[in-house]
């Protein structure tokens, strides 16, 4: 009888349903001011987390600790099977070529265009050569629809155009999951769902897994109830199915701890005196 | 009171450690890769080329000045002709060096510590980070590399005007014959007052802009914490340079002369 060969980390990765983040019992404080205590929930691939919770409920916190910006006071984080927590900064470099990030502002290069930030990671650091960079940025900026701010300083552009453009930086070099900062915050609710429609067509036209940090719950559920569809060589966002709703979990963080995780429909139907006052 | 002092004491060596790491995390940046060239190119060019103009109007009036105001002391001894070696031996050991470096503080040390202070506070350190990219190796590095090569060099050009200031001033209105100057300037000095006058710029231009990037890059506190920091980098690096060229200096008597 054959001997079964383990399976190897990117098979691992690599098969549905796979978990692609994991926070394990982490915890976190600034002196004496605890930010996150026991934290403990899991990613699995092309699925969403919108992570909801009042301001300095420790929400970007959580983004922080899976790029490794910040190391938690206690607990495991395993990114992409590798536990980021003891990673020193070299190590984490190469981590974090699998993650992208938005950032709440955007967090645009001032002194770089429109092209040189989207290829900033392609150009700057996986040294690819410039004619594949240049396909590669002007791809992404169509299929976000900014082609013609290409050559645009961030400063020309306005709020929802910043963030849209920090959504392609963050995308250019393919990574399997992307995080996001507050992305729609401060902007009107017509330029908040051409971002949202963008968080939904990288999920579930480039199978990209996410992680959400709003406030701003008309958003977290658009993304959470919608899936964008490829029709007649179109991109539709339609409304989606109970079973595509329940790939995006909410988690509401309260006092550092999570109150609450499972899908919209859950949340909507909590009785949770907490949770009601936060979706009224 | 005493809570206050040891908070205080904290804070102060706290700044130290932060101060020691990044120097010691840009030494590593400076000797391994990968290497930023592009960056590096552009800051040779920002601090040495843009820092030019500045460096030749202080090196030249302060020069003009020193023979105007030596050469009244000097006729007191009827030793007017050897002005030269006054404004050479006063440029080359001394002034040039550290006005050099002083102007370098006012337009390169706050210019550093505003631009990371300000990539601090939108989170573009940390947007680079997570794009992969170690902001001391592509930012520190090269600032730190232009800074403490381009600060000797733009000290010999301001020591050069200088003692060419000097020049116009005993020439034109002290009535120096112009062979007795140049003649003058070079009996001024000790062989090894150029070598003094070219090692101090180097440590100088080292901490000019190491605290300028440590200063930026522990900006808290927006728009606020900008000017704060870019206040702070300036008095920080002023002092630095004055106590620097003493503690050199002193170094340099011991072991060279």
């Amino acid at each position: 009888m054959p001997v079964e060969q383990p399976l190897q980390r990117q098979e691992i990765l690599d098969a549905e349903g796979a978990p692609i983040v994991v926070f394990d019992k982490v915890s976190l404080a600034f002196d004496d001011k605890v930010i996150l205590r026991e934290v403990s929930f899991t990613l699995i691939k092309g699925h969403t987390k919108v992570i909801l919770g009042a301001s300095g409920a420790g929400k970007s916190t959580i983004l922080k600790l899976i790029l490794g910006l910040l190391k938690a006071d206690d607990g495991v984080v395993w990114v992409n099977g590798e536990r980021v927590d003891q990673m020193n900064e070299l190590e984490l470099m190469r981590v974090r070529g699998d993650l992208g990030m938005v950032f709440q502002e955007g967090a645009l290069f001032d002194s770089l265009t429109v092209r040189e930030n989207v290829g900033y990671k392609l150009w700057e650091e996986l040294r690819w050569p410039i004619e594949r960079v240049d396909k590669r940025v002007e791809e992404i900026l169509g299929f976000i629809a900014l082609s013609e701010h290409i050559d645009k300083m961030p400063s020309e552009l306005s709020g929802g155009q910043r963030r849209r453009v920090a959504i392609a930086r963050a995308m250019a070099a393919k990574p399997r999951v992307l995080l996001y900062d507050e992305p729609t915050t401060g902007l009107d609710p017509i330029t908040s769902t051409t971002v949202d429609e963008e968080i939904v067509k990288l999920r579930d036209l480039e199978g990209v897994s996410s992680i959400v940090v709003t406030h701003q719950l008309r958003d977290a559920f658009f993304i959470a109830t919608h899936e964008a569809v490829r029709n007649d060589g179109k991109v539709d966002i339609i409304t989606a199915d109970e079973e595509k709703s329940e790939q995006a979990e909410f988690i509401m963080l309260r006092d550092g701890r999570i109150c609450f995780e499972g899908p919209a429909g859950e949340l909507k139907r909590s009785s949770d005196p907490y949770l009601k006052t936060f979706l009224s | 009171m005493l809570n206050a002092i040891s908070e205080w004491a904290k804070a102060a060596v706290l700044e130290v450690q932060e101060y020691v790491r990044l120097c010691a995390a840009a030494f590593r940046g400076a000797t391994s890769r990968p290497f930023y060239y592009r960056d590096m190119v552009e800051q040779f060019e920002q601090i040495g080329v843009g820092s030019l103009t500045v460096v030749l109007l202080t090196g030249l009036f302060t020069g003009a000045v020193l023979a105007l105001q030596s050469g009244i002391t000097l006729d007191q001894f009827g030793a007017r002709p050897f002005v030269g070696r006054l404004v050479s031996a006063s440029m080359i050991k001394e002034l040039g060096p550290v006005l050099t470096a002083l102007m370098l503080t006012g337009r390169v040390g706050s210019g550093i510590a505003a631009e990371l202070g300000s990539m601090m506070v939108a989170e573009q350190i940390n947007a680079l980070r997570a794009l992969g990219t170690d902001p001391i190796r592509k930012l520190v590095v090269p600032r730190i590399l232009a800074g403490t090569i381009m600060c000797p060099i733009l000290t010999v050009v301001a020591d050069f005007v200088g003692i060419l200031g000097g020049w116009v001033i005993a020439t034109f209105q002290l009535r120096v014959e112009s062979s007795v100057y140049w003649t003058s300037v070079l009996e001024g000095l000790y062989p090894q007052d150029p070598w003094m006058g070219l090692i101090k710029p180097f440590f100088l231009g080292f901490a000019i802009v190491s605290i300028g990037c440590h200063v930026g890059l522990r900006t808290r506190g927006g728009t606020q914490g900008v000017g704060r920091a870019t206040t702070n980098a300036v008095v920080a690096a002023s002092v630095a340079v004055l106590a620097v060229d003493f503690f050199i200096t002193r170094l340099l008597f011991t072991l060279m002369y």
